[in-house]
């Protein structure tokens, strides 16, 4: 298993670098950066748990995504809560509920991910998940955009905007949570924003924008095995790559933007 | 093509945090006409607009004659104009999200008066009265027979504001539509307006500009003697658009 296990890891990366240039275009255009961080963190908890007890951390990490998204979701509704105060005080908590309940040995794999073979059954449904949030970019892409111009005329046109946002917000989980195995919590967002912010200096279209922060996504993570395999081999894959795609994004303000 | 009343508001009441906006409004408006809302500015014009097209919560009865489709050009949009987004971008995700074919866009494109050029310019580059137009041939996706303008040339100067009023008055005509739109010109309300509605904290009417338009209306309206009413020996304003701004 471990050959292919290695090879089904290898892809499933690829394929979150994917998703995480889709659902990273409209998060950048939704100015949800900080809170693209955050919700990374949230899995923090689960990861947490399921190393003190033994058990699978995506079960553990999806479980507390999955909740602490619902809880971002409730907090944005509530008008009498400023988005950046429910996204601090969540951030702090999470951080410090997952340092405190993580043994220390696993601490770092947990932050920063750890690249490792993967079951079949892992490789099939991270499959799925993907198709998922890429079937749900394009199927949505035209709310999302009237949502992100205005959403009182999106709203006008008679879309739920209390049920797309929530939607996106679990795509957005979903790809923190694929990407939550070898990137680690903090900086699976970080995949997330950094190609689409390249993406974005590159595009002056909507189409153009999600092709280009997927390939330079898809870009940073191949590039970022590369350079860990041959040159930086005592490093982990995931501040590899992230340095990776700092330096792409770096590179791209050379170019004017477009 | 709708005929009789298009529209039937009864005892209209909208409130924030306990503090009333509009209170016990009632009104009606027949197809076809061109209705002008005014009032001072917190008045709750905006407001009412929103109420209409069900985007906020409020008492009382709002009736939209059954097929009636609206169209909303909103004062402004706050959308971020750095956005990677075209014109044409904007019109096709109504249309995809109405299920209307491509070839409705270069429709409204058309009757708004958007070039080619512009459809493919990004909305941060455009000029206020190109992205104003943009904005119009938007609301008109989805053939709606109702349009709500609140303030369409609220930022604009006055040519672009004149092109935009005109463009309002030809769809009107051509299209046969329903209009309500916020105002504060007043030149442009007894021009374009065959009924005027007064939303004001003391003071409400409702009818012809030429009936209820007094000054005594306007000065209990604004809190302030009228720069501007028209003269009822005349038919046009005496006084140019420029200085008959009630703001």
């Amino acid at each position: 298993m471990t050959e292919s296990g290695t090879v089904y890891s290898i892809i499933l990366a690829f394929l979150f670098a994917v998703a995480a240039g889709l659902v990273g275009s409209f998060a950048l255009m939704k100015r949800m950066i900080l809170a693209a961080d955050v919700i990374s963190h949230v899995a923090l908890p689960g990861l947490g748990l399921a190393f003190l007890f033994h058990f699978n951390p995506l079960l553990g990490g999806g479980a507390t995504l999955f909740l602490g998204t619902l809880l971002i979701w409730k907090l944005q509704r509530n008008e009498s809560f400023s988005t950046e105060v429910a996204i601090g005080v969540v951030f702090a908590g999470s951080v410090a509920i997952g340092a405190a309940l993580t043994p220390k040995e696993d601490l770092v794999d947990a932050f920063f991910g750890k690249f490792e073979p993967i079951s079949g059954f892992t490789f099939v449904i991270g499959i799925l998940a993907v198709a998922l949030i890429v079937y749900f970019i394009f199927r949505c892409k035209s709310a999302l955009i009237l949502n992100l111009f205005s959403p009182e005329l999106a709203a006008a046109t008679g879309i739920n905007l209390n049920r797309l946002n929530l939607l996106f917000l679990l795509a957005f989980s979903l790809t923190v949570l694929i990407g939550l195995r070898f990137m680690g919590a903090l900086l699976a967002g970080a995949l997330i924003i950094i190609p689409a912010a390249t993406g974005r200096r590159l595009a002056n279209s909507i189409g153009f924008f999600l092709l280009a922060s997927s390939l330079v996504s898809v870009l940073a993570v191949g590039l970022g095995f590369l350079v860990n395999t041959y040159v930086l081999r005592g490093l982990s894959l995931a501040p590899t790559i992230v340095m990776v795609s700092a330096l792409m994004f770096g590179l791209s303000l050379i170019r004017p933007k477009a | 093509m709708t005929t009789g009343i298009i529209l039937s508001v009864q005892a209209l009441s909208i409130q924030f945090d306990n503090r009333s906006v509009i209170h016990n409004l009632s009104f009606a408006v027949d197809a076809g006409d061109n209705v002008a809302i005014i009032g001072p500015n917190g008045a709750g014009k905006t407001v009412l607009l929103k109420a209409l097209l069900g985007l906020l919560p409020f008492r009382g009865e709002v009736h939209w004659s059954p097929g009636v489709r609206l169209g909303y050009v909103p004062q402004k949009v706050a959308a971020d104009r750095q956005m990677p987004i075209r014109v044409h971008d904007l019109l096709a995700a109504k249309a995809h999200v109405l299920k209307l074919p491509p070839r409705s866009i270069d429709a409204v494109a058309t009757l708004a008066g958007l070039t080619p050029e512009v459809l493919d310019a990004s909305i941060g580059i455009i000029s206020g009265g190109q992205f104003q137009k943009a904005l119009i041939a938007f609301a008109l996706l989805g053939k709606p027979n109702v349009l709500l303008f609140d303030e369409p040339t609220a930022s604009l100067d006055e040519l672009a504001e004149e092109r935009v009023y005109e463009l309002v008055e030809r769809l009107q005509r051509e299209q046969h539509l329903t209009v309500l739109m916020v105002s504060h010109d007043l030149s442009i309300v007894y021009r374009a307006a065959n009924k005027v509605l007064c939303v004001s904290k003391d003071t409400v009417c409702f009818g012809p500009p030429r009936e209820v338009l007094t000054p005594a209306t306007l000065e209990a309206m604004y809190s302030a003697p009228p720069k501007f009413f028209l003269h009822q020996h005349g038919q046009e304003p005496e006084i140019p658009p420029a200085a008959a701004k009630h703001d």
